[in-house]
């Protein structure tokens, strides 16, 4: 079961007691109230406020989390376009044309299901490549047709199935790449849940990386990882420990622009208001790109990925350590 | 089918077999082999036609002609994130320059095939399972931005377990790098040939490696974006033998040529004749005095 529901559960008698002493009334029960509140508060602060990586990981996969409808849902208009025009339509892959407080842009997204048999039918967010064909086609029109690509990432990785290696993941991930190496338009990019290895990478190569405090972004999955580490995937804990996948870790290598913070408890304690913060902060970072000319876009872009990294180099070179 | 005579010239370039292994068994076949025998034969069985891993350094020196000029060799690893799980990453780091003899996944340089001037990379599974940390992504880089700027054709050869784990998000990050790199390499109308070679899985399929204008895949390699066992737990079945095969990916069209080793560099050489000028990069060398190639 996923830890911060079981930790949600361990609170469901305090909020009941407080919701009864509400509704009874009565003399002394505004005092009560405000006690078990305070203590209530407390308590949510001790388990929520200082998260470790594997808990990041629990919320990032949290069933009430946000899940890219909940966002679209907030852009002005959204016209869904379907298929690669060559194998199928993947549900794993949400994407068409939209406008964002008037503006025209493009709108990508991995939709994980909210049930099981929605996330059946989406593939848990796993992409197939006639996903990322599709991606990739809509990507290169949105560059054509000058408009902003917005993508949202929220996948625990590519498809690992047999049809999908039969119709070249690897190609088609690699498509999804080259199309955002090109396009001369802004590219933000938002890793709403989980940003799972090369399946998310492939949407998010972008000039602007938009990460909410609780998401994860990783090389790995905890559990493949651990898998392939100490041979047992129940240590995926250990194994988060590790990756630097949290916000913070990734913003400070470079790999996220923008971290922004989760109410507490996560974002699916107040949906609405955080999927609204993360909107006004897409369209800040649109407003600050759309000025750059298309040549300008694809040579920051280039630029800031070129340094991503941490190596070291002869000392003739003159740069002795070229950590980020 | 006759052995071209420059295979047999390359024969006398090999470095003779180090004491400790003599024979080797053939996994394949059974068959016991003079380990000098098959370094002669491109480290392919003679019975079976099995194809051993092969060095580096040994690769370059079977398709070059004469001098291969190494570039980013100093270019070399760090800890970004500290890493530690039975071992701290710089101790898995020397043991694997120890056992490899190689200071990263990938040797880059420029060289000329059958006096075709090119830009060459060749990737060694024996290094970190040919992961691509930031070093590998960095020389890869620096390889096609080098060969861009010489107008050099460009040549890959893949052998990688994907991303490097132990440094997480920023080997990942190397997909978005070279991706990037090599579309501006091949948009300014340059030439570039992938060699995917047993295994070329993840991160490195997925990006450099199924970007270029021709794919070879070698005889026999094992190539797909997630690896075998992965899906097998995915899907909890057993994966047909031929499942991510080189024969495999042909049949699916997903790779322009497959050879088997003894026949990659003829292959190469007859898609360098088609696609490339050479009296253009010649005069282009010729303008660039610190590298002249004879
Ligand atoms: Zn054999």
């Amino acid at each position: 079961m996923n830890l911060i529901v079981e930790r949600e559960k361990s609170f469901e008698g305090l909020e009941q007691r407080i919701q009864e002493l509400r509704s009874r009334g009565g003399a002394d029960a505004g005092a009560q109230i405000q006690r078990l509140e305070s203590s209530y508060e407390e308590l949510r602060r001790e388990i929520f406020g200082n998260l470790t990586p594997w808990e990041r990981v629990n919320m990032a996969r949290h069933p009430r989390r946000p899940l890219a409808n909940d966002y679209i849902a907030l852009f002005d208009q959204f016209d869904e376009l379907h298929g690669d025009r060559h194998f199928r339509d993947d549900p794993a892959l949400v994407a068409g044309f939209s406008k964002l407080r008037g503006r025209r842009l493009m709108l990508i997204a991995q939709q994980k299901g909210r049930d099981v048999k929605e996330n059946i039918r989406r593939n848990f967010g796993m992409v197939s490549p006639e996903g990322y064909r599709k991606a990739s086609r809509l990507m290169t029109l949105a560059s054509r047709l000058r408009l902003p690509i917005v993508t949202l990432v929220d996948t625990p990785g590519a498809d690992p199935g047999i049809g999908s290696e039969e119709r070249a993941q690897s190609e088609a991930i690699a498509g999804c790449l080259t199309a955002l190496s090109k396009a001369g338009v802004p590219v933000v990019a938002t890793i709403i849940g989980e940003g799972g290895s090369g399946g998310a990478l492939a949407l998010a190569l972008a000039d602007w990386v938009i990460m909410p405090q609780h998401s994860i972004y990783s090389v790995a999955s905890p559990e493949g990882c651990a898998s392939i580490l100490w041979g047992d995937a129940s240590r995926a804990a250990e194994a988060a420990e590790r990756l630097c996948l949290t916000s913070n870790d990734l913003e400070r290598f470079g790999i996220v622009d923008e971290v922004i913070a989760e109410p507490l408890g996560g974002a699916h304690r107040d949906t609405p208001a955080f999927t609204a913060t993360v909107i006004e902060e897409i369209d800040a970072a649109l407003r600050r790109l759309e000025v750059q000319s298309p040549e300008q876009l694809r040579e920051r872009r280039y630029e800031k990925y070129r340094r991503i990294g941490s190596w070291q180099e002869d000392a003739r070179r003159g740069i002795a350590s070229a950590a980020t | 089918m006759p052995m071209p005579d420059w295979l047999s010239i390359r024969r006398d370039k090999q470095i003779p077999a180090e004491e400790a292994g003599l024979w080797e068994k053939c996994p394949s076949c059974g068959e016991v082999l003079y380990s000098k025998d098959v370094e002669a034969n491109l480290s392919v069985c003679s019975k079976c036609g099995y194809h051993f891993r092969m060095h580096a350094y040994d690769r370059i020196n079977s398709l070059v002609d004469d001098d291969f000029v190494e570039i980013g060799a100093d270019i070399l690893p760090g800890d970004p994130l500290g890493w530690v799980d039975k071992r701290p990453y710089p101790q898995k780091l020397e043991a694997d320059r120890e056992k490899s003899k190689l200071s990263e996944g990938i040797v880059t340089g420029l060289a000329a095939i059958e006096g075709f001037p090119v830009a060459l990379g060749v990737m060694d599974f024996s290094f970190r399972g040919g992961t691509m940390g930031t070093v590998v992504g960095e020389r890869v880089t620096n390889l096609f931005e080098e060969a861009r700027r010489r107008r050099l054709p460009c040549i890959v050869f893949t052998a990688s377990g994907g991303a490097r784990m132990e440094e997480g998000m920023l080997a990942l990050a190397q997909m978005a790098k070279t991706t990037q790199a090599v579309e501006r390499f091949m948009n300014d109308g340059n030439f570039y040939m992938s060699v995917l070679t047993d295994p070329t899985t993840g991160g490195v399929s997925a990006s450099f490696a199924f970007q270029a204008d021709i794919i070879i895949a070698e005889a026999r390699a094992a190539i797909g974006f997630a690896g075998r066992r992965v899906i097998e737990q995915t899907i909890r079945q057993k994966l047909p033998d031929n499942f991510q095969t080189a024969e495999f990916l042909l049949e699916k069209g997903h790779v322009d040529v497959v050879a088997p080793r003894p026949r990659i560099r003829e292959t190469l050489v007859r898609m360098l004749d088609y696609a490339v000028d050479r009296r253009r990069i010649l005069s282009v060398l010729k303008a660039v005095p610190e590298f002249a190639l004879g």
